[in-house]
């Protein structure tokens, strides 16, 4: 008997092509949250962290995933949540990093700051507010360029 | 067993989630109404984990938003502290900084609890929350440490929440963890903050308590709870 299910690889490809909703710069799959995705008998089961715990764009993610993979042929399917171990911003991969800072957004630094301005490279920048306009971002201006800009929070 | 432990940790967050979200569009300014809608986005957050799992544990068919819409204000377990009107951003920043200072410490414990699925919920809740605490301290300090008018109207927000603070290091058999025990951490940081704020703390030990007993709640929650409740309590069948 031929094994009809998707290989997993495939898989993480398909999501690594889901942006974000609220930062489409970046996919699902750079922001860290898919966990595991494994086959359960004929069903696929996709683990996913959510970032903040009242992140509204949470509902979204999980229907751009079902949208996603049933697009390819993906037929059972079973989300699973789970918080622990919590996510961290260290679970951006480098390519996201590099996405975000090509979008105007700083990316996270466990020093607690940006190391830039996303915008014009200086390092002389200044927190306006540790939140912004997502639970994952906090806003920032650079003092050269003197254009606000968003932090993606370390956490 | 640990039902209403959990339905204390979920009304916290959700009394307080609500309260904040009334600032929504008012806030004195955009930074800080953002601010303020994404702390109370977290607690509600917080929230639907707390109240989740308790309803879960009940297994009587409750879910959060059961026991978020459809209890009286006597069946809630919240502090009185969260209950509290906003009254002026002074209030709210004092009021927010004492809770996050000890719901960090309350968190902290129970990130290591014996039953996984508490300790999941904390350690999420606890990188949220450390972000809350440090915004707030950072707060109190810059308007306690301000101009005349800002440290007088933060010398008052803490005379009036002061009260409120001696019932979260009340503690029973419901809770989770040990609440006396993390009094003097609480302590700690509180008093560092208040010192860099040039703001002087009530010598009272007077609490005001009732809340988390569910014995005696202040008039305010029936007012908070009327205006969260009224859409699902008027159309049971609601969705969207």
């Amino acid at each position: 008997m031929v094994d009809r299910r998707a290989a997993v690889s495939d898989v993480w490809d398909w999501l690594a092509n889901v942006p974000d909703p609220e930062i489409p710069a970046i996919s699902l799959v750079d922001l860290g949250i898919i966990r595991d995705i494994s086959w359960r008998g004929d069903t696929l089961e996709v683990t996913v962290t959510p970032t903040y715990s009242g992140c509204p764009a949470t509902s979204v993610i999980n229907f751009e995933i079902e949208a996603a993979l049933t697009a390819h042929g993906i037929e059972n399917l079973s989300l699973k949540r789970q918080i622990a171990p919590p996510w961290t911003t260290d679970w951006l991969s480098d390519a996201g990093r590099a996405k975000l800072e090509a979008y105007g957004i700083a990316p996270p630094r466990t020093a607690g700051g940006p190391q830039h301005c996303p915008l014009c490279k200086s390092k002389s920048v200044e927190r306006i507010s540790q939140f912004g306009s997502t639970p994952c971002k906090a806003q920032w201006r650079c003092k050269d360029c003197l254009e606000p800009f968003d932090y993606f929070k370390c956490i | 067993m640990s039902v209403a432990g959990l339905i204390r940790l979920g009304d916290n967050t959700l009394v307080l989630g609500q309260r904040l979200s009334e600032w929504c569009g008012h806030a004195p300014a955009l930074e800080e109404d953002i601010a303020i809608a994404n702390i109370a986005l977290d607690l509600i957050g917080q929230t639907q984990l707390w109240l989740g799992l308790a309803g879960a544990r009940e297994g009587a068919g409750r879910t959060a938003d059961t026991l978020a819409f459809t209890r009286d204000a006597w069946d809630f377990r919240n502090l009185l502290m969260v209950e509290q009107p906003n009254q002026d951003f002074a209030v709210t920043m004092m009021r927010q900084f004492l809770f996050d200072a000890w719901h960090f410490e309350a968190l902290r414990a129970l990130k290591t609890h014996d039953d996984a699925e508490i300790a999941a919920i904390a350690q999420k809740s606890f990188k949220e929350v450390t972000y809350h605490r440090e915004r707030a301290t950072d707060m109190v300090v810059a308007l306690g440490d301000g101009t005349e008018e800002s440290r007088t109207r933060m010398q008052g927000a803490l005379d009036r929440m002061w009260p409120y603070a001696g019932e979260m290091f009340t503690t029973d058999a419901d809770d989770l963890t040990d609440m006396v025990a993390l009094r003097p951490h609480f302590d700690a940081h509180v008093m560092t903050a208040l010192a860099r704020a040039t703001l002087t703390c009530p010598p009272s030990e007077f609490a005001h308590q009732g809340g988390k007993t569910g014995a005696r709640h202040s008039e305010h929650l029936g007012h908070m709870l009327a205006t969260m409740q009224v859409l699902p309590r008027s159309y049971p069948d609601a969705t969207w």
